[in-house]
């Protein structure tokens, strides 16, 4: 995550180090009030949720419709490319100027636009593809027996590719949650409020407190989704007649983390 | 659901009208035009916008209710797009298409399919639901009752010899030919009259494929539905069709008729050229021994003498005799064995190997001709009675 590498490799060599970050870890009085650990916890976590949800709705409506028609490739390509070459940071500060000219202010929106726009790539490509990759002789059959468009999409392709789309929300997801960090640079409180703080401090203890939950938080983001994924997916795990060429895991154009 | 009640009629046996010919069809009696159509197209043009050329022109045709009627041709006949033109997955561009007396056009598209079981050679089943509410499919769009799909499920799976215990299952567990199964219980689900089949068997291995053929076969004689389908395997269309249609590229309808009828005259020289070099064996596995008149062949008593073979050999032009006691057959006797016997009975006998029955197709019997020292195949009735032979000559005569 965003932990200066000169300090993890103090770590090693330094037992006070360690023992400032479990001091501060454990501290009753850290993890309570308007700038406790808790608070900024929840306020990364909310951000983090906004962030997505805002951004699932934004990409995977157009992404299923569009891979409905299986038309729009170049559309879908273009948007992870460009995703991928915008850096949030930069984002966060082209935003800054526009959310304080609409009264906005400081802190949440610039962070969360920077998010959304972090989060849409993977879920759309992964939406898009997922949909458009559904075997078509089962979207004839759907078809062919009577199912109105809306249900072909609502009951077989959403379902369909919904290893796909939920494998686009996990790595968006994770990558919200680490980077949603940054906020605290344009004053937004958050887990990354601990480590700019602590840097500023000179607090170690607090600075790897920071570090260190926003690491668990990713870790614990990407473990629900896994977990979601194989709830909601349950023909997956059902036993096969026969190997077949693996085709459960996303294909070439997903976004893994 | 609208006014579809009219193909509704063709659903049991008891529907399948008494217009509905004898099937399977022989190759020895023409029979009478199709049956009352259960879907005609009329001048039905489909032209694809890049296409230079009509992937159908002007195609008329007529399914007889309560028949399977094989659209076969090479590729790019528009086979396949004719049949899709039917349950509107393709428009045609001219021309109309009733199913059941109503224009294909003057209903919603997914209720028309709801009324049109489909078929296809992917089979696409849906991965993510399991056996039973995949077959559940239209029962549940109609909005069935849960209690009336299930016991039609169960149905079903019997009726197309699946496994109850697959039931559970998910696709991805059974083999392409229980997948096939599924897919022809699903599409057969709300008891649909009519049944739309697009190259069904050609994702299976050839052993499978005969397989689901037998029990195709089997199924419709229990259910009469109107059947389409589409192959372009010119045997399969010979075995499984009433009638088959021959289309060649462009949607030209070459010949129309009995699998017999058109082995035995055909149209012209595509048609020759597409139904292949062995159209005389087609033809004769098509044909039951029982339809062939028998020959009584060079047979004796077993208490005969010896001078009645000689003479039963004379008349047949053999140097063997077969060798009776009553109706049954003990086996036959070298002509040159007889000299020392005193009745025929007492000759060296040697068995016959192979027989047939009067359900035998000629064709089967022709095996058994050439791989018999004797020439002729025995034909035993299914008591083991003994009831003539037959010879290729009398193959022969019955191909005329």
């Amino acid at each position: 995550m965003s932990v200066p590498a000169p300090l993890l490799a103090a770590g090693d060599s330094d037992p006070g180090l360690w023992s400032e970050f479990w001091s501060y870890l454990t501290t009753a009085d850290n993890w309570t009030g308007d700038r406790g650990i808790a608070a900024l916890l929840v306020a990364h976590v909310q951000i983090s949720v906004v962030a997505v949800l805002l951004a699932a709705a934004v990409a995977i409506v157009p992404a299923v419709l569009l891979g409905h028609t299986r038309r729009g490739a170049f559309l879908a390509v273009s948007v992870v490319n460009i995703g991928r070459a915008l850096p949030s940071f930069a984002i966060i500060a082209l935003v800054l100027p526009v959310s304080l000219e609409w009264g906005l202010g400081l802190g949440f929106w610039p962070t969360c636009v920077a998010l959304v726009l972090l989060a849409v790539p993977p879920m759309f490509t992964n939406a898009y593809t997922g949909v458009r990759d559904v075997d078509p002789g089962t979207v004839e059959a759907a078809v062919g027996m009577g199912m109105t468009p809306t249900r072909v999409v609502t009951r077989v392709e959403v379902p369909n590719a919904s290893p796909l789309i939920i494998t686009g929300v996990r790595v968006s997801a994770v990558q919200v949650v680490a980077t949603a960090t940054l906020g605290a640079l344009v004053g937004f409180s958050c887990l990354g409020s601990l480590i700019v703080e602590g840097f500023a401090q000179q607090n170690d203890g607090k600075l790897l407190t920071g570090a260190f939950l926003v690491a668990v938080l990713s870790l614990v983001t990407e473990a629900f989704f896994s977990l979601v994924q194989r709830l909601a997916t349950p023909w997956l795990r059902a036993p096969r007649r026969r190997a077949r060429p693996a085709r459960s895991d996303p294909p070439a154009v997903a976004l893994d983390a | 659901m609208q006014s579809q009640q009219t193909v509704g009629g063709a659903d049991g046996p008891v529907g399948a009208d008494a217009a509905t010919p004898a099937v399977p069809a022989t190759a020895t009696q023409p029979t009478a035009g199709p049956a009352e159509a259960a879907i005609r197209l009329v001048a039905v043009t489909k032209a694809f916008p890049q296409a230079t050329s009509p992937a159908v022109d002007r195609l008329s045709l007529e399914v007889g209710r309560g028949e399977l009627t094989a659209l076969v041709g090479p590729s790019g006949c528009g086979k396949s797009t004719t049949l899709k033109m039917i349950n509107r997955l393709i428009e045609p561009t001219s021309g109309t298409i009733e199913v059941g007396g109503v224009e294909v056009r003057d209903q919603p598209r997914h209720e028309l399919r709801r009324q049109i079981g489909y078929v296809i050679q992917q089979i696409g089943l849906f991965p993510h639901r399991t056996v039973a509410d995949n077959i559940a499919t239209v029962p549940r769009l109609l909005g069935w009752r849960k209690a009336t799909i299930r016991a039609r499920t169960a149905e079903l799976a019997g009726q197309v010899g699946l496994d109850r215990d697959l039931l559970d299952r998910y696709p991805s567990a059974l083999s392409g030919g229980q997948q096939q199964r599924v897919g022809v219980a699903r599409a057969l689900a709300a008891d649909p009259p009519v049944l739309l089949m697009d190259e069904p068997y050609s994702a299976v291995d050839p052993i499978v494929r005969a397989h689901l053929q037998d029990d195709l076969a089997r199924l419709q004689q229990e259910l009469h539905k109107t059947i389409v389908l589409v192959t372009h395997d010119v045997d399969e269309a010979i075995k499984l069709g009433d009638r088959i249609a021959l289309l060649n590229v462009g949607g030209h309808l070459e010949q129309f008729g009995t699998p017999a009828e058109v082995l035995r005259a055909p149209a012209n020289e595509f048609v020759e050229r597409f139904l292949g070099r062995e159209r005389g064996l087609k033809r004769m596995a098509l044909i039951t021994v029982a339809e062939v008149p028998l020959g009584g062949g060079p047979m004796v008593q077993a208490d005969a003498a010896p001078a009645e073979a000689e003479a039963a050999m004379a008349a047949e032009g053999v140097d063997w005799v077969g060798v009776l006691a009553g109706d049954e057959l003990l086996g036959w006797a070298d002509g040159a064995d007889l000299a020392g016997a005193a009745r025929v009975g007492d000759a060296p006998r040697t068995p016959f190997r192979a027989f047939v029955r009067p359900g035998t197709t000629i064709r089967e019997a022709l095996d058994n001709i050439v791989n018999s020292r004797t020439r002729v195949a025995v034909v035993l009735d299914d008591d083991d009675r003994y009831l003539g032979m037959l010879t290729v000559d009398h193959l022969a005569e019955a191909l005329e």
